[in-house]
């Protein structure tokens, strides 16, 4: 049972685990440059070898860098590492460790680099422009883009192994035999003998020993872990109640607090805390950046006490109304806003041959609203800044928090906490700053700052607004051209000016999804992109652009097929130049004996093909009309992210990728209203529930040369495999959600 | 106030409007039963009172003088899990988790009221319990597994 004591003492356990007397194994050439945060304050005789695995007498720590925001990426982290160090899973344990320029996300830059390589050619100067960013990322801890299990593949598995390895030369030493006759099992070095010498008991030898620097990888027949079923280590604690949230991190002697800041996100110009402040428990009402923070003695006293505020709220630095951000994005097809010219296979300057479609689409803001609300629980003293809370880009909460207080970057120690969902909500940082901020003026007082579901949705920085245009051909049964303009806000710009990163080129992600579809046997295909100014802030959003690039092409290919009286299926495999990604539609379609459209029996179906983060999903939904509205029935998924680390793990995310996406294209929207979100919580955007869920059957293949993550990219999909669903049912070809706008879903 | 909270006595002193969400995680540090909405919007912080299943977020403390509450914490009989809860594990349920101790707990009060439920009662029953993460098909799954081993 979790006690206040307890928790408490969790709370600091993370990230300041004692690591005196460790020995801590393991080496990477690449970590090299950068200090290993675990040799930090070792004492006398102890040695770090490398950022990820530790050993003292007692434990084996493995150090799990990637945030696990609910994807399993401790898990994932952990069976990298024990496969080569021979660990079962109960003879460790993890950690999130300090953030530190060591734990540097490789894949930010190899993912950018692969999917580039992988394109049509583009001039110079853009693709420059595209890859000049993404090496700036370069020394930054984060989690996000389907990065964690690239990032991990190599270096984790090269670390684990060296320590293995070094664990053997120091036994060779202890008991003075020749280390090519030792082997490991078990977190054992198992002597000629048959002895098995515990890896505690040679951490003191082994830290007197130069770590093995040449290691081989085990081969996948030799594998335990990868590509098995195995539970996750968090499963248990998170079917008893004992997984501890940043949210349920406590301190001795802390207040709560609830920050209510201004909902149009402008100055706060007056207010009145009289009734708040005579609420038994309500403590103060403190003044932050656009509003207040409540402190209390409680989290209950708290919220109450945000309730009983009164306040004049200064006016929207964005269009107040949601019409005018439409009409913003409409009028944004400009030369002035056009960013680039993102693929142009063919001529499409030329008058279309044949049968002409055009179309516009829509896709608006939605919300993130991971079911854990934004919190931190911070101390600001004098002499520095302690923050715990759950966040995706470690290494850059130091800086944004020292540059509220004053302090210098590296006064700041932040503990990383398993979150309850993120879905790009913990990219960002007003949580920081308010708890940062609020703390401050009480120097010394741990705060504990915990958002109201309501705060959340208002202060959410939603998914992109998106507008598309589309122009197609079609003649002879087939599509022929595809010449798509997209304007939508630049999230990645956004980001990077909040992150404190420079300015960047053109957004890969107003474009995501669409100049990447794996369509290059259309011959004439154009993609540009259209940055538009004055929109509500945004941030990424689970498969952040392609979130609505995939709805915005897949949704037009169909229409265009249609057109052509071609089958969604036989003609996109036409259309596909790519292999993977053929492979992918044809087992999808394999997988649910599609025959076209109509599936008989008063079901329908619709397919959808997106490539993203270098992962082709396919997907097919099959709906029924009945008289209440749309029942979905069945989802068939198959998606190829190269080796499948975690095959119990996997088949969970893809099923949660395709509800967060079906969910969503069906009801979730955040509009604005006289500035402020109309949305405050789940009732008005709520995602899919559980009898709206349909069987959703999944396959992977492996064939993918490049290992990926597959957090995001079963998203894309969903949305126009569900539209075209609609269409092959209703005839009503849906060009926006969310769709039940337009029609009913049971 | 004085009821009971996982068999064990309690007296509570807190205001009587004080929902019983935030005296478990306040004043009594059982961190399982989760925040997620506070309008019953999500089911995460549900708990079972006198035996059924509630949102722990709309009742006021003043209203549980004598009540018997059950938590995650104590779903648990004498170190021995849950059939539910063995079932969750087996399953591999979680994603992120945060949601998951009130769809164990309402999944829990589900299968004690009516041992072999229907699909459309194990929707209707569980669909006021949110799942950002989508783990809706391991939990179909994990209740008929959890009802396999309540009836063995």
């Amino acid at each position: 049972m979790s006690t206040l004591g307890t928790v408490t003492r969790r709370a600091f356990l993370v990230g300041t685990a004692v690591v005196g007397g460790a020995a801590i194994f393991g080496t990477y050439a690449v970590a090299r440059p950068h200090a290993n945060p675990l040799a930090d304050g070792l004492p006398d005789g102890a040695v770090a070898f490398n950022p990820w695995i530790k050993i003292d007498g007692e434990t084996i720590t493995l150090i799990t860098s990637h945030a696990d925001i609910g994807q399993g990426a401790t898990h994932m982290q952990a069976i990298l590492m024990a496969e080569e160090l021979d660990l079962d899973l109960d003879q460790f344990e993890t950690e999130a460790g300090r953030p530190a320029a060591a734990y540097y996300n490789t894949a930010f830059a190899d993912e950018a680099a692969q999917v580039f390589s992988a394109l049509t050619p583009l001039p110079a100067t853009i693709l420059h422009a595209m890859l000049s960013p993404v090496t700036k990322l370069i020394g930054i801890q984060g989690t996000g883009g389907s990065t964690s299990t690239p990032d991990s593949w190599i270096k984790l598995r090269a670390a684990a192994a060296s320590a293995r390895e070094t664990l053997k030369l120091a036994a060779a030493r202890v008991y003075g035999v020749d280390a090519a006759d030792l082997t490991t099992e078990s977190g054992a070095v198992v002597l000629p003998s048959g002895e098995r010498i515990r890896y505690q008991d040679l951490a003191a030898a082994a830290a007197d020993i130069r770590p093995v620097q040449t290691v081989t990888l085990r081969t996948p027949e030799q594998w335990r872990y990868i590509g098995r079923p195995s539970e996750r280590i968090d499963m248990v604690a998170k079917s008893t109640g004992a997984q501890v949230y940043g949210i349920d991190m406590v301190a001795e002697g802390m207040v709560h607090a609830t920050p209510v800041t201004n909902p149009r996100r402008g100055p706060m110009l007056g207010y009145d805390a009289t009734e708040a402040l005579a609420i038994p428990g309500v403590r103060d009402v403190v003044e932050i950046t656009g509003g207040v923070a409540v402190i209390a003695d409680d989290t209950w006293s708290a919220f109450k006490g945000a309730r009983a505020l009164q306040f004049e709220w200064g006016p929207a630095p964005y269009h107040a109304e949601q019409a005018d951000h439409w009409a913003e994005a409409e009028a944004s097809f400009t030369p002035e806003r056009l960013q680039a010219t993102w693929r142009n296979d063919g001529d499409l300057d030329l008058d279309l041959d044949g049968t002409v479609v055009e179309a516009t689409y829509r896709a608006p803001y939605i919300a993130h609203q991971p079911l854990e609300p934004l919190n931190a629980l911070v101390t600001v003293t004098d002499g520095g800044i302690d923050i715990v809370a759950g966040h995706q880009m470690p290494t850059n909460v130091g800086g944004i928090a020292a540059a509220v207080t004053g302090h210098d970057p590296e006064q700041v120690t932040f503990h990383n906490c398993h979150s309850g969902g993120s879905f790009g909500h913990r990219l960002e940082f007003e949580n920081i700053k308010r708890a940062v901020e609020t703390a401050n003026l009480m120097r010394g007082t741990p705060v504990k700052l915990t958002f109201t579901r309501e705060e959340d949705f208002q202060q959410d920085f939603g998914r992109h607004l998106a507008v598309a245009r589309a122009r197609g051909a079609v003649g002879d049964g087939r599509v022929t051209a595809i010449d798509m303009e997209i304007a939508a806000a630049s999230v990645l710009t956004e980001q990077g000016q909040r992150s404190g990163l420079p300015p960047t080129g053109p957004d890969s992600q107003i474009v995501a999804g669409v100049f990447d579809a794996p369509y290059g046997n259309i011959g004439n295909f154009r993609v540009r992109g259209y940055a538009v100014p004055n929109l509500a802030p945004t941030s990424s959003w689970r498969s952040v652009g392609a979130s609505y690039g995939g709805f915005l092409i897949e949704t037009f290919v169909d229409e265009l097929i249609h057109a052509a009286g071609a089958d969604p299926v036989r003609e996109r495999l036409r259309m596909i130049d790519d292999p993977v990604s053929r492979a992918v539609l044809e087992s999808c379609a394999e997988m649910a004996g599609w025959t076209g459209p109509d599936r008989g029996n008063g079901r329908f179906a619709g397919v959808a093909l997106v490539r993203s983060f270098g992962v082709p999903v396919a997907e097919i939904v099959e709906l029924e009309m009945t008289a209440r509205g749309i029942r979905l029935h069945d989802v068939w998924v198959v998606a190829d992210p190269g080796t499948v680390v975690d095959p119990v793990n996997i088949e969970n995310q893809i099923q949660g990728g395709v509800v967060w996406g079906l969910g969503h294209a069906m009801n979730s929207e955040l509009t604005y209203r006289d500035g402020r979100a109309e949305q405050t919580n789940y009732h008005a955007a709520e995602g899919m529930r559980l009898y709206h869920c349909p069987a959703i059957h999944v396959r992977t293949l492996e064939t993918n040369p490049h290992i990926r993550g597959i957090g995001e990219p079963p998203v894309p999909p969903a949305f126009p495999a569900l539209g075209n669903a609609i269409f092959a049912a209703t005839g009503q070809r849906l060009r926006e959600t969310p769709f039940n706008k337009f029609v009913d879903f049971v | 106030m004085q009821f009971t909270v996982n068999g064990t006595p309690r007296t509570v002193e807190a205001t009587p409007d004080t929902p019983l969400l935030w005296v478990l995680r306040d004043a009594l540090g059982l961190m399982g039963t989760k925040y997620g909405c506070g309008i019953a919007q999500c089911g995460a912080c549900t708990v079972h009172i006198d035996g059924l299943a509630a949102r722990a977020c709309q009742v006021p403390v003043g209203t549980l003088e004598g009540a018997a509450v059950l938590t995650i914490e104590g779903l648990a009989e004498a170190g021995t899990l849950h059939p539910v809860q063995e079932a969750w594990i087996e399953t591999q349920v979680a994603q992120c988790g945060y949601c998951q101790s009130g769809q164990i707990m309402q999944a829990a009060s589900l299968l004690a009221g009516d041992p072999n439920p229907t699909d459309e009662t194990i929707d209707a029953v569980m669909s006021g319990n949110l799942c950002r993460c989508g783990t809706y098909p391991r939990i179909r799954a994990a209740i008929r597994l959890a009802q396999a081993k309540m009836g063995a």
